[in-house]
């Protein structure tokens, strides 16, 4: 049975969804498993990189197997400055995507690292333009403030090296993001197993995006299962405040006992 | 070579930095605790890379294709993209020994007309692919840049993605053709090693080594998005030329981080002239090639093409391949033509689209037809924020 915290909903761009796990579509062995993983996983939200998007499918075609109640988010993927990046968002926008998008300013072929402020100048335009925007960043807070200035619907600051798997290895500078924050904070890539992204809850992120540790796995459906389960006890977690940790079982007070000795 | 030396020398210098003795010998000397070594290691440099070359590291090929698959698999999933080559004339002014379209060979020569191209474009575009890649020979004066535009501007109507194998432009020709629609460069140095590509190439303005090895860094700093290299294995000692191919698209990779570097490993085929490889590249020889710079590089695109065998092929597709081509032609006009003339080399490979498809859906991978996405010409795209 369900807690009745796991039904808090996630509320972005003022829409209220009842999971807090984001998938992707990219890295499957074949696009038809997506309506399965979605069920597994119970994701409300789903991305997808508008380069890979054919228009004019005479083929198989990844938007066939997206559910027409999930929300799209189209992400710039191919980007590598803010004018390619608002260029794709108008492109996705004009042809049926919708409104939300996921900005990837991605300069860096090597690590596929995000730039910040090209993220930022991008997040700015496509606001006034009114869009939903959720921009990757890499986990640093004073960027996520300026993206949050400028209007951005969610931040999603990345656990590790995007495809690494390597969990939360940013965890300082989330912690940080999570604390000041104000919109949602979604954890977006690296988390490369269930307990991590249930880690990244119980630190208090109000949502994870996992795409590689899902389509790589041996069972990508039993895997997507398996991060919403720990998406939803990391929640429950979060909600229902952890006791403090003590490093030591000691009862006594050596420092401070004095005050309360019988003269 | 220190690294401060290495940060400011170009690449023609950085290759010459390895004197011809000293790859043999660092080859020769690797031993199996190095490999051991390396196969723990998490970033390898160019030495470790030419040391997952050496015959040390033949006995540990099965460790290093498993990695190599698990890094491609995390870092380009399960997804293969598919394009297909579209020769569009073999006139040629090089004299190149090993290649069927030199110009010493007495081959019927051909130009498609825009009209052609039109049809070859939705021939191929009736299959589902939509990356496609264009071929000339050297001949400027008849493919000219102006005859490229203007396929370009037909085949834009049909492909989202087009790149380009020709001859060696500079960097404002590059920008001009990246205006016109090119979004991709395949370029290849055939051999790194400069002896012998002096006596590769005899003739004609392919001989000139530095312009062509110095054309890849050009498309990258015109602005091309994706640039791929590679050596024709074969014409030289293959140790030495993959160690240079990696090298090549390691330095690429870190001075131009904003443009997609990918790799392509082409083995000599038999084809019209009559060339016989220098060097016996042998199938594990292609694996040790392909997972070393897998384990070395672990983000570069790596392209198989129907130069090799279907059963070879699909050997190969699980220890780091990302893209393959498919219903490949080297012949020009050869989809609308049935008697068009000699290819440029014989495929070995010769499934169609939907046999590809049938096979990597099979063998549980992707097969990617759209991977790009055209928005616009590069200038427009730099320039300027249009509201």
């Amino acid at each position: 049975m369900n807690s009745i915290h796991s039904m808090d909903s996630l509320t972005i761009g003022g829409h209220a969804f009842d999971s807090r796990l984001l998938i992707g579509t990219g890295k499957y062995p074949a696009d038809d498993m997506i309506p399965t993983i979605i069920a597994a996983s119970g994701s409300r939200i789903i991305t997808v990189a508008l380069r890979r998007v054919d228009f004019e499918a005479t083929t198989d075609n990844v938007m066939q197997h997206i559910p027409d109640d999930m929300q799209l988010l189209p992400n710039t993927s191919g980007a590598r400055n803010a004018q390619e990046a608002v260029r794709i968002a108008r492109l996705a926008r004009a042809t049926g995507c919708g409104n939300w998008v996921k900005i990837e300013v991605i300069p860096d072929s090597k690590y596929l690292l995000p730039d910040g402020h090209e993220t930022v100048r991008a997040t700015e335009i496509l606001v006034k333009e009114g869009f939903v925007v959720l921009p990757y960043i890499n986990a640093d807070p004073i960027v996520a403030r300026q993206l949050e200035a400028a209007g951005a619907a969610a931040v999603m600051p990345l656990a590790a090296p995007i495809g690494t798997n390597r969990g939360l290895t940013t965890r300082e500078m989330l912690q940080i993001i999570i604390d000041e924050i104000k919109v949602p904070v979604v954890v977006d890539a690296g988390l490369g197993k269930p307990s991590q992204a249930c880690e990244a809850m119980e630190m208090g992120a109000d949502a994870c995006l996992v795409n590689t540790a899902i389509a790589s796995a041996a069972d990508p459906v039993a895997m997507a299962g398996a991060f919403a389960a720990a998406i939803r006890a990391g929640r429950d977690a979060w909600c229902a405040g952890p006791g403090a940790i003590r490093t030591s079982a000691a009862a006594s007070s050596p420092l401070t006992g004095f005050l309360y000795e019988q003269e | 070579m220190s690294r401060s030396n290495a940060h400011t020398m170009d690449f023609y210098d950085r290759v010459a930095a390895f004197r011809d003795g000293d790859i043999p010998r660092q080859v020769e000397s690797a031993t199996d605790a190095d490999v051991q070594r390396l196969l723990g290691k998490h970033t390898l440099s160019a030495q470790d890379f030419l040391c997952l070359l050496s015959p040390a590291a033949t006995p540990h090929l099965e460790r290093m294709a498993q990695k190599a698959h698990a890094l491609t698999v995390a870092h380009f999933g399960r997804t293969i993209v598919l394009y297909t080559p579209l020769y569009l004339s073999n006139f040629c002014s090089n004299h190149c020994l090993y290649c069927g379209f030199s110009r010493n060979n007495r081959i019927v020569r051909r130009q498609l007309t825009l009209k052609e191209v039109e049809t070859e474009a939705r021939t191929i575009a009736e299959t589902g692919l939509k990356h496609i890649l264009i071929l000339t020979g050297d001949a400027p004066d008849i493919a000219s840049l102006d005859y490229i535009e203007s396929c370009c501007e037909v085949l834009g109507r049909y492909f989202p993605a087009i790149g380009m194998e020709i001859y060696a432009l500079s960097q404002a020709d590059y920008g001009r053709l990246i205006e016109a629609g090119i979004d991709s460069l395949t370029i290849y140095q055939e051999t790194y090693n400069e002896t012998q590509y002096n006596r590769l190439h005899p003739k004609g303005p392919k001989r000139d080594y530095r312009f062509r090895l110095d054309a890849p860094e050009r498309a990258c700093r015109a602005g091309m998005r994706a640039v791929n290299v590679g050596a024709l294995l074969g014409l030289d000692d293959w140790r030495r030329d993959a160690f240079f191919t990696g090298l090549h698209a390691h330095y690429l990779q870190d001075r131009y981080p904003e443009t997609e570097i990918s790799i392509s490993l082409p083995r000599m085929r038999p084809h019209l002239g009559g060339y016989q490889p220098g060097c016996i590249v042998e199938d594990r020889h292609i694996v040790q090639t392909m997972t070393a710079l897998r384990l070395f590089m672990p983000r570069v695109g790596i392209t198989i093409s129907t130069r090799e065998s279907a059963r070879f092929r699909d050997r190969l597709l699980p220890l780091g391949v990302t893209r393959m081509s498919a219903g490949s032609c080297t012949a020009v006009g050869g989809r609308i033509d049935k008697t068009a003339g000699t290819g440029q080399f014989d495929i070995s490979d010769e499934r169609s689209v939907p046999q590809m498809v049938s096979m990597l859906t099979r063998a549980g991978w992707q097969p990617v037809f759209k991977d790009w996405q055209r928005i616009g010409g590069w200038t427009e795209r730099r320039h300027s924020i249009s509201q």
